[in-house]
């Protein structure tokens, strides 16, 4: 079951995504953290953020919207307050990170750098709900291009890149951060979608928008994953409504090296381990030696 | 902890208000007052999520059949706003349920001696049945004021005055009680008491803010058990928070309501921005 992303050694392909796993000790009651992949931290910036005003939330059928404007600890109460926990686990812990200027975004991989408990950055260029939470980075290859060269040269440590799905071409967007250095690339973040209260006339999140995630997502994930992985050379991390190991490994076949769970943590909180256990079971069940040689076997 | 639960009974007891009591674990058996489940509806994907629901009793029975072990139980209350609660409505016993709990942390019983005025809208009444249990197991004394638009509203009294607590009741149509809001006659009982009691208040928005006021103005604890639109109920989609006291747009001061509540000191949050 164990894969390799950007010089990670993971013992299975089934990681949990940011900011549906706290920062990994939040879960350790309900998820044993050596039965995962590996888990990625809430989206992390220099200065402490409070998150945008409720509702922040609401459920739409085969999903929900979320609005929750990363709020996050800061990188100096992370490094205090919940690096130790990482110590204690022997499983790679991914920092997701996210800036609101091309300096802010190398002086947080520069700080990340210096953490030895984190194995490898995940950069957010593509949280919808804060002007300043990268989107505008995610957007455009060109401004992709520049801050994910600022941060190739601020850590030694594998750069994944996390992309937006809302561009007109996402293997565009792929090709410029593979070229400005990035080792692997994860899609995809949230589909900014709305809800609204017929009643009230308003909107239901005081956001007004926010990123639609879960099942309902998951067909436009999957297309995307393919389209990227058939174009880079560098691992994809599937991101997209993953609730089952029949989900988790159609995205390996597209073209996935590993999954990220999200949404489906919400709902069941041991929801990555579980997936990772029936991934092994289907693998033996159907005489697959190694998940490795499912990765892009897709046949078209 | 999460668990399959087992359907034992499912009741409306007014109209559009439930009462469901499940099987539990044995440790369940440590859920506090205040504390909540999240509980899923149904395996399909939609609904997704999980829905929050106060512990409104937990307890032990012994099946009538011969041979039948002591079997513990948790109850819980819930209305029908929408289309989770209207499936969980459609359920009947044997059914089985996916929980997660008891979650959050619940009421702070405080000092056993002073009086305890529990304030409770309409479906607010479910997390303070446990806690009015409670502390009148422990000969803590008790009243209950319960408010509602209308008698449908107000719940499960006869359980309550069974407790032996004295209950107070007032809707805003006359149909039982007093007419009008329960929190005026909270203010005789103060009154009478010349403000020596601890308030404990779940209910609508408009109600916890007046009680938090209440609470203000006689210098007395007031503790609030909050709603919270959630996903996960374990302090990680922080979806649900609250505003806490000194929150400003410059100074934000959020509190995660799954985690650090459901139950809240009312000094603790910032009123009238509380949605």
């Amino acid at each position: 079951m164990s894969v390799n992303l950007a010089g990670i050694p993971l013992r299975n392909p089934v990681m949990t995504a940011s900011g549906t796993f706290g920062y990994g000790a939040e879960f350790a009651e309900h998820v044993d953290l050596h039965k995962i992949g590996a888990f990625v931290t809430k989206g992390l910036c220099l200065k402490p953020r409070a998150g945008n005003p409720t509702p922040r939330i609401v459920e739409t059928p085969g999903g929900m919207l979320n609005a929750i404007g990363l709020q996050n600890v800061g990188i100096d109460a992370f490094i205090a307050k919940k690096v130790p926990f990482l110590r204690t686990v022997d499983t790679p812990a991914i920092a997701n990170f996210f800036g609101g200027t091309i300096d802010e975004y190398a002086e947080m991989a520069r700080r990340l750098d210096e953490i030895p408990e984190i194995a490898a950055l995940e950069m957010n260029i593509s949280c919808p709900n804060v002007k300043q939470g990268g989107i505008v980075f995610g957007t455009d290859p060109a401004c992709a291009a520049s801050v994910v060269a600022a941060c190739r040269a601020a850590t030694k440590k594998p750069l994944i890149v996390k992309l937006s799905p809302n561009v007109t071409d996402i293997v565009a967007m792929a090709h410029a951060c593979v070229d400005a250095g990035a080792d692997a690339l994860s899609l995809i973040n949230t589909l900014i979608g709305m809800a609204i209260d017929l009643k009230k006339r308003r909107p239901v999140l005081a956001n007004i928008t926010g990123g639609l995630s879960g099942p309902a997502i998951k067909p436009v994930a999957l297309r995307m994953v393919w389209l990227v992985a058939r174009a880079v050379k560098v691992p994809i991390v599937g991101i997209g409504g993953i609730m089952n190991a029949t989900d988790a490994l159609e995205f390996i076949l597209a073209g996935a090296t590993a999954v990220q769970v999200g949404t489906a943590s919400f709902i069941n909180p041991g929801a990555a381990q579980t997936i990772a256990e029936e991934m092994e079971t289907w693998l033996a069940a159907n005489g697959v030696a190694d998940v490795k040689s499912l990765i892009g076997a897709l046949e078209t | 902890m999460q668990f399959t639960s087992m359907i034992l009974s499912n009741v409306e007891i007014s109209p559009g208000y439930w009462r469901m009591r499940l099987t539990a674990p044995q440790e369940f058996s440590a859920a506090t007052p205040g504390q909540f489940i999240m509980v899923r509806v149904s395996g399909a994907i939609d609904p997704l999520l999980r829905r929050p629901f106060a512990v409104f009793d937990v307890g032990v029975y012994t099946p009538p059949q011969s041979g039948s072990l002591p079997q513990p139980y948790f109850e819980m209350l819930y209305r029908v706003v929408g289309k989770g609660t209207a499936m969980l409505a459609a359920l009947h016993e044997t059914d089985l349920l996916d929980i997660l709990g008891p979650l959050g942390t619940g009421f702070d019983q405080g000092n056993l001696d002073e009086e305890k005025l529990l304030v409770g809208g309409g479906i607010g009444l479910a997390p303070l049945y446990l806690l009015a249990r409670e502390l009148t197991e422990k000969k803590s004394p008790v009243r209950l004021f319960a408010g509602g638009r209308s008698r449908d509203d107000i719940l499960c009294i006869t359980e309550f005055k069974r407790l032996g607590v004295e209950c107070y009741t007032a809707t805003e149509d006359g149909s039982l009680g007093e007419q009008g809001l329960v929190t005026e006659a909270l203010k005789r009982r103060l009154d009478a008491l010349k403000g020596k009691a601890t308030l404990y208040a779940c209910g609508p928005d408009g109600m916890l803010n007046a009680v938090a006021r209440i609470a203000e103005s006689y210098q007395i604890p007031c503790q609030v058990s909050l709603e919270g639109y959630m996903a996960c109920g374990v302090g990680a989609c922080l979806g649900c928070v609250a505003t806490g006291r000194d929150h400003s747009p410059e100074t934000p001061d959020y509190r995660c309501v799954c985690t650090e509540g459901p139950v809240f000191d009312s000094s603790e949050l910032k009123w009238g921005a509380q949605k």
